[in-house]
């Protein structure tokens, strides 16, 4: 069989070459557009920094840790913002992740199963909330809720308490750091939920059942083979939640006070990046002030970089995990 | 026996918690709802819809400059964001498996995805709005088309790789190249999976305030010029609800639920025609 | 190892010499040697694992598409080595196409289904492609079950039309070799039935290889049977041969069901 096949000829031949040149550009021209995400990704650090550049020049690090921000006298230092910014995250995520992990734990091991699809929608809609109707909800319900049945009772019973009084002092007027942490915890209360229960999901049923088989209860099933398992997976979910309150801004601008000082009450007006900006960019001088502000988003932008790689990271290792 | 009950009770406890942090969080959830919906159903009327944002201190008013500007506003950036995403997905989708910088773009997507959208407000404004001299509905546009962008890539992606290898073996196999497969039949498979990458991205940003703050801005006036600042939904719903005057708040809370509304349907519509539909 | 044979001095249409196959560090196919008669039907059988759709996807360089796997040695076709670095994998694959296990309609009208193919390669008018679409559709035995309903989805048909779609569809670009991996074991007996008949008529006109489970299929239909097992080629040789008097003791062991 050598000759030729008839059919293998020359306008064959040019139709090939021009897929060769279309699947060239196809694979070119896709390429250029995932690009896209990445420009954008180095874009905002190189613009925030040439932004920033008087204010990093003029404060250098010390800006980090300054705790003044007083547009008057043009001198500014992120401490408060930061300060503001890690401890509603933090407080946010101490009352979130017990929640999300019972949310979590319910709707994979406990809740009827008829049930495990209605709830885990619910939740996953309530994640599609936009974030400034919290903070409205948190302006105009919690706040007042809050200064007149939480916080007195609380202040009797802890406020002479050493040590921890401290963080209870101060006139109850319903918004600061603490009311931001629990409108926050409420924001990703659904986010880090449905990332635990997928990650539960992963779960071999093998395993658990033949935890079930050996006479475990629930609890003990959860604790000794879920959680050991999922691991990895669930810290990436808390980190997820931690880097979207990091830059949250509409859910905290409406009820943390925006005081741009350091207190150690919980229940003083304070700050956060995304607050200050969302507060002061609009009417920034040019100068030192802008700057400044862009300084501070720099910050955040790193900020939350940072726990957000950690957190994809984990979770893709966590969920690319193959079999048992 | 002893060590029996205990751990029958400490089982009990441990459930009895979890359905309890359940119940705490569907209350405040279910709670913000309420309070949305019923504040908001109580300002929601006619001239919600036909009049403008009223001047500080005047009468009544409504929201129709800052609907129309949402508008707007959302159409341009799902319109520079929908094929930019595609595209970008299908790369990632057709060579994600065999290139580091995919896997890398990959990566970065994941990332974009959770960025805090105030920093993509100040981006955009770095960009254009500084150098271009103004605010306006394009800058808004821009930075929402930013925030989307990520969402459309990574759907788009998880939805091709839905397709069963055999139907692009298939596709290759009576020799078609690659950008054929890939348009002419992996994505048209999932065409309906992509639609729906596309409106949950637009549900996403229906309701983002902080990036429009210093691009779009606001705009008192109804304008329908891309190119000056616009009114629009969440930054009227910022502005208004801090506001001292009742019907200014009361305007907020109808524009809310007009958002809230707008981003339950989406999700909700997604959720109904994604179950009808047999999967790829 | 066996001589490349070709029974009663059939024509080749591909000659695979010296065959290895890999996944990643796995060998799947070792040294394989067998020719494929020109216009005749060539089974291949053995139990699961034991590289027979490997085989057959060498063919058409299908493996290209996954990273990690790759083919050393030669498949001639025409004289030229497919498994060349420079041989264009589109124009073999026009050239030779392929029938899957389950059934593969793309998601557009079954017009389209067939004209999809037919544009790559050719330009014709609409009247040529109709008439193109028709061949195809009765060389596939589906014209007279689907002529009315040519603008519906491919995906309407039922399991065994779809197949006999796909089979449409990779004999209406006119390729020289039609490869079938598994063609009839996601079908009920009656479509596989019909899809047999079909193979029986379409060898006049093409090569076929067939990759079955199915032993008594492989019986009724082919001309050449070759056993294969743990990635080698044990024994090739007449149908016929091969299942009333098999050379080798384990091809005997599979045919009469003492394994596999």
């Amino acid at each position: 069989m050598n000759t030729p096949s008839p059919a293998v000829i020359d306008p064959q031949m040019a139709r090939i070459r021009t897929f060769r040149l279309q699947d060239m550009l196809f694979h070119r021209t896709t390429q250029v557009f995932a690009l896209v995400v990445l420009l954008a990704l180095v874009g905002i650090l190189i613009s925030l920094t040439i932004e920033a550049w008087p204010s990093l020049v003029k404060f250098g690090p010390e800006f980090l840790w300054t705790n003044i921000w007083s547009v008057p006298d043009d001198e500014y230092g992120a401490l408060a913002a930061i300060y503001g910014t890690v401890v509603t995250s933090v407080l946010a995520l101490l009352i979130a992740v017990p929640i999300s992990f019972g949310i979590a734990l319910f709707l994979t091991e406990t809740c009827p199963v008829w049930l495990r699809r209605p709830l885990g929608t619910a939740i996953e809609l309530l994640a599609g909330v936009p974030s400034i109707v919290y903070g409205i909800w948190g302006l105009f319900i919690f706040a007042p809720l809050f200064a007149e049945y939480i916080q007195p009772p609380l202040q009797a019973w802890l406020g002479d308490v050493p040590v921890i009084g401290g963080w209870f002092a101060g006139p109850p007027i319903g918004v600061g750091i603490l009311t931001a942490s629990i409108v926050l915890s409420l924001m990703v209360i659904p986010f880090i939920a449905s990332v635990m229960r997928d990650v539960f999901e992963t779960v071999p049923p093998v395993l658990k059942e033949s935890a079930y088989g050996i006479g475990c209860t629930t609890w003990e099933v959860v604790r000794n083979i879920v959680l050991p398992y999922t691991r990895v997976g669930v810290i990436g979910g808390i980190m997820l939640g931690l880097g979207r309150a990091l830059g949250e801004t509409m859910a905290v601008t409406f009820v943390i006070g925006n005081a741009n000082r350091i207190v150690g009450s919980l229940f003083a007006p304070g700050t956060s990046i995304a607050s200050t900006l969302a507060n002061e960019f609009g009417e920034a001088d040019p100068g030192l002030h802008i700057a400044s502000l862009f300084a501070l988003g720099l910050i955040l932008f790193v900020l939350s970089f940072v726990v957000l790689a950690i957190s994809r990271w984990l979770i893709a290792r966590s969920v690319g995990k193959e079999g048992v | 026996m002893n060590l029996y009950s205990r751990r029958l009770w400490t089982n009990r406890i441990g459930i009895a918690l979890s359905m309890f942090a359940m119940a705490l969080g569907l209350v405040a959830l279910m709670w913000i709802l309420w309070t949305l919906f019923s504040k908001g159903f109580a300002a929601l009327s006619l001239d919600l819809f036909t009049q403008d944002t009223p001047a500080p201190g005047s009468e009544g008013g409504g929201l129709r400059n800052a609907i129309v500007g949402s508008g707007l506003i959302l159409f341009f950036s799902m319109l520079i964001s929908t094929p930019i995403g595609i595209l970008a997905g299908i790369y990632l989708a057709e060579y994600g498996r065999i290139s580091k910088f995919a896997a890398f773009t990959r990566f970065m997507t994941d990332i974009m995805l959770s960025a805090p959208s105030i920093v993509i407000g100040l981006f955009v404004y770095a960009l254009f709005v500084a150098t271009t001299g103004g605010f306006s509905g394009w800058a808004g546009s821009l930075a929402l088309a930013l925030i989307a962008i990520p969402v459309v890539v990574r759907t788009t992606e998880n939805m091709l790789k839905l397709v069963p290898p055999s139907l692009r073996e298939a596709a290759f196999a009576i020799g078609a190249p690659r950008w054929q497969v890939s348009l002419k039949v992996t994505l048209r498979a999932v065409k309906s999976g992509v639609v729906t990458g596309v409106l949950l991205a637009m549900a996403r940003i229906t309701g983002e305030t902080a990036p429009l703050l210093f691009t779009a801005l606001n705009n008192q006036f109804f304008s329908t010029d891309m190119g000056s600042p616009m009114g629009n939904l969440p930054v009227v719903i910022y502005q208004f609800a801090l506001s001292p005057y009742d019907n200014w708040v009361n305007l907020a809370w109808g524009g809310a639920l007009l958002i809230a509304l707008v981003v339950l349907a989406v999700n909700i519509g997604v959720r109904i025609a994604f179950r009808n539909k047999d999967k790829p | 190892m066996p001589d490349p044979i070709v029974p009663n001095g059939s024509p080749a249409a591909l000659q695979i010499r010296n065959l290895d196959f890999y996944y990643g560090d796995f060998k799947g196919l070792k040294n394989v040697n067998i020719d494929i008669a020109h216009k005749k039907v060539t089974a291949f059988i053995g139990p699961s694992g034991c590289g027979k759709s490997t085989l057959l996807r060498t063919f058409n360089r299908m493996y290209d598409l996954y990273p990690g796997q790759r083919a050393e040695g030669e498949i001639l076709f025409h004289g030229k080595n497919l498994l060349d670095k420079k041989q264009d994998v589109n124009m073999v694959r026009a050239k030779i196409g392929m029938v899957f296990q389950k059934p593969t309609p793309f998601p557009m009208t079954i017009y389209e289904n067939i004209a999809f193919g037919v544009r790559l390669y050719e330009n014709m008018s609409k009247a040529a492609m109709d008439d193109r679409v028709e061949w195809a559709l009765n060389k596939a035995a589906l014209w007279g079950e689907v002529k009315d309903k040519l603008n519906q989805s491919g995906l309407s048909l039922s399991g065994g039309q779809q197949q006999r779609l796909c089979i449409a569809r990779a004999v209406a670009v006119k390729p020289e070799v039609v490869l079938l991996d598994e063609p009839t074991s996601a079908l009920d007996p009656i479509s596989t039935a019909k899809v047999e008949e079909l193979i029986n008529e379409l060898k006049s006109e093409y090569t076929i290889a067939i990759v079955t489970h199915n032993m008594q299929q492989a019986a009724r239909i082919s001309d050449f049977t070759a056993f294969m097992y743990l990635g080698e080629l044990i024994e090739f040789n007449e149908t016929g041969t091969i299942f009333m008097r098999p050379g080798k003791k384990q091809t005997e062991d599979y045919i009469t069901g003492r394994f596999g």
